[in-house]
């Protein structure tokens, strides 16, 4: 069973009365565990395609399984529960709450699922030590750089065990050195068993995952695969 | 989320924002206080009358000529038509009753006092010697009205202490000479200063032998006959007997209008209730603008943090649990702004009764409870559109938003 069945979706936006397409007959498999990046011009429906995968938006038409089950079909709430649950978003700004610590944003997803406070601290923890963050925990994002800002956005999106990790630009506000070092983070977690979709523009960035997915005016039009392993170095 | 946890974010987002915080606080806070001092002025004013009212002494029935229809005392009842003049007659007649204990009639008449070169306008009462004791008032320089026939008009006088003051100054003025209207009365006391009373203030008056008065203004007829009943309870049936008593005399006619201290009390406190009653209602209407506040405040709020909304549903909250953060958040605010109220409208109150300790300036349970309550509803009833908006937008739009 494949982690990510798309089948035949189409999405429209309605500008002024002239009909965008921004996805078009767009079918996709995406097995678990897989690294995908999602390459093309502005406007060819890369970000739509993320939104459509992290349930944060509908498909006119088409089918979406994740993990076996249709979701397109659930009502708002219960595609919140099946995003806080499977999905982590890693975004280009960030989007940190500033007035809330490193530590209080990372324990977000778990505030929401209803976590108690105790059990909640814990798994904090845990996590700011994964990624280094120890000595940031009680740290305001304006008191963060911009790698330690994602990389807490990071530990945010993976507290919950998510198994699709959705990354939009997630170096693009990042200079070279700091965005290796997000990169690499997210690779670790690859590697470690969960799905990987960048959205990028940096063919570099792009050009490291094992799966890259081409597209323009709302259609898919590459899919090249390299054999595990064979990553650029 | 937690009832806890959604309780400490709204918190914090309320925190979050000092300026706007304190902003919206003292909008509520000032509705609530309004409403608090306001009610305290108008029950302070409404216990003082009553209070005042009560000191007349309570065993006080009042005679009026005419037949009032409705009970209780409306405009009407003192301007009632008058088929048959109350009499001095009259009045010696109630004695009769084993249930009362004093009468005292009134006649009431404007005249010009003089002396000494100065004059003035003033309200002359003719009464009889047991006024003091009815009306529970005193001299506080020579003696009141001799006790003697009712008929017989004495040219002796009692003047109130403002009529002292302002013709005689600070020289004595008990046994001068006085020009009242076209004839001379001694003054033979100074009446000690009450105040207001039934409609009259007792410091501008001057009390001459009811036959006196009744010379002076040329008439026979009387304004009003005060009766002191033996005891409260005897009330009701010095009542029967007064009634019983001028029906035998006006020829069967009940052609009198007879009220008590507790009618009258009764209305002054019904009619100062009402108008603590509107003094608050127009003070709730600074509440409902503050209640638009919260909505204008919370609306900003939404727009403020759409990024923000726009994460939470992307890290998976569900519509009520963003809706129930904003309504707590602005249940928050209202709630610190009653509060703030609370403490400033009572420490208004204080300062209130600080500077007129006469007037029992308490805001009443009723009032504070309603301001809370208000500032509360309102708060929260103008937090759900707000609250509603923040929870349908949409995430991608909410995110893409900086």
């Amino acid at each position: 069973m494949a982690l990510i069945e798309l089948d035949g979706i189409e999405r429209t936006f309605t500008l002024g009365d002239s009909q965008v397409h921004a996805l078009q007959d767009v079918s996709l498999r995406i097995e678990a565990g897989e690294y995908l990046s999602v390459m093309g011009p502005s406007g060819s429906g890369k970000s739509t395609l993320l939104n459509l995968l992290g349930l944060l938006d509908r498909p006119n038409a088409g089918h979406y399984r994740l993990e076996g089950r249709d979701v397109t079909t659930l009502d708002t709430d219960e595609q919140a529960r099946v995003r806080r649950e499977r999905i982590g978003f890693v975004f280009q700004s960030f989007h940190l709450v500033p007035r809330l610590s490193a530590a209080e944003n990372i324990a977000l997803p778990l505030m929401l699922a209803g976590m108690p406070a105790a059990e909640r601290q814990q798994r904090v923890a845990r996590a700011l030590a994964d990624f280094g963050l120890e000595t940031r925990a009680g740290h305001r994002p304006e008191e963060l750089s911009g790698g330690q800002r994602q990389r807490v956005a990071i530990a945010r999106a993976t507290i919950m065990h998510p198994a699709l990790l959705l990354a939009d630009e997630p170096t693009g506000n990042l200079d070279r050195a700091t965005g290796q070092e997000v990169t690499r983070l997210l690779e670790e977690l690859n590697t470690a068993g969960v799905t990987l979709i960048v959205v990028t523009h940096d063919p570099l960035m792009g050009a490291r995952a094992r799966r890259r997915i081409t597209m323009e005016d709302g259609r898919i039009v590459g899919d090249l695969r390299q054999p595990a392993g064979a990553e650029a170095p | 989320m937690r009832a806890a946890d959604t309780l400490r974010f709204a918190t914090r987002a309320a925190t979050g924002n000092p300026l706007r915080t304190a902003l919206m606080v003292l909008a509520m806070a000032i509705g609530v206080a309004a409403v608090v001092v306001l009610t305290a002025l108008g029950d302070g004013a409404r216990r003082y009358v009553v209070g005042e009212f009560g000191a007349l002494g309570s065993n006080l029935i009042i005679v009026l000529p005419g037949r009032s229809e409705t009970g209780g005392i409306n405009p009407g009842s003192f301007v009632t038509s008058t088929p048959r003049d109350l009499t001095v007659g009259d009045a010696e007649a109630l004695l009769r009753s084993p249930w009362v204990r004093r009468v005292a009639p009134l006649s009431v008449g404007n005249s010009e006092i003089s002396a000494g070169g100065r004059l003035r306008e003033v309200v002359v009462l003719g009464t009889s010697a047991d006024y003091t004791a009815v009306r529970q008032t005193d001299v506080a320089l020579g003696r009141f009205l001799p006790r003697e026939d009712l008929r017989r008009a004495t040219n002796v006088a009692v003047i109130g202490a403002t009529v002292q003051r302002e013709l005689f100054g600070n020289t004595p003025a008990v046994g001068r000479l006085v020009r009242i209207g076209d004839r001379r009365f001694r003054v033979i006391g100074v009446m000690a200063s009450a105040g207001q009373g039934l409609g009259m203030n007792t410091d501008e008056l001057v009390i001459v032998p009811v036959a006196a008065a009744q010379a002076m203004f040329d008439t026979n007829t009387l304004f009003r006959i005060l009766v002191e009943a033996r005891e409260r309870a005897a009330l009701e049936v010095a009542k029967d007997d007064i009634a019983e008593i001028i029906r035998n005399r006006h020829a069967g006619e009940e052609d009198v209008t007879l009220l008590t201290q507790d009618a009258v009390l009764d209305t002054f406190d019904r009619i100062l209730g009402t108008l603590t009653l509107a003094v608050a209602g127009i003070a709730a209407i600074s509440l409902a603008v503050a209640g638009i506040l919260v909505m204008n405040v919370m609306l900003v709020a939404v727009t403020q943090r759409t990024a923000e909304i726009g994460l939470l549903k992307a890290l998976g909250a569900e519509t009520h649990t963003i809706r129930n953060a904003f309504l707590v958040e602005a249940s928050l605010l209202s709630l610190a702004g009653g509060l703030a109220g609370l403490a400033l409208g009572h420490g208004g109150a204080a300062l209130l009764r600080l500077t007129w300790p006469v007037l029992p300036a308490w805001p009443p349970d009723w009032a504070v409870a309603a301001g809370l309550g208000t500032a509360l509803f309102t708060g929260i009833l103008f937090g759900v559109l707000p609250a509603r908006r923040a929870a349908r937008l949409d995430p991608v739009q909410a995110l893409a938003k900086r």
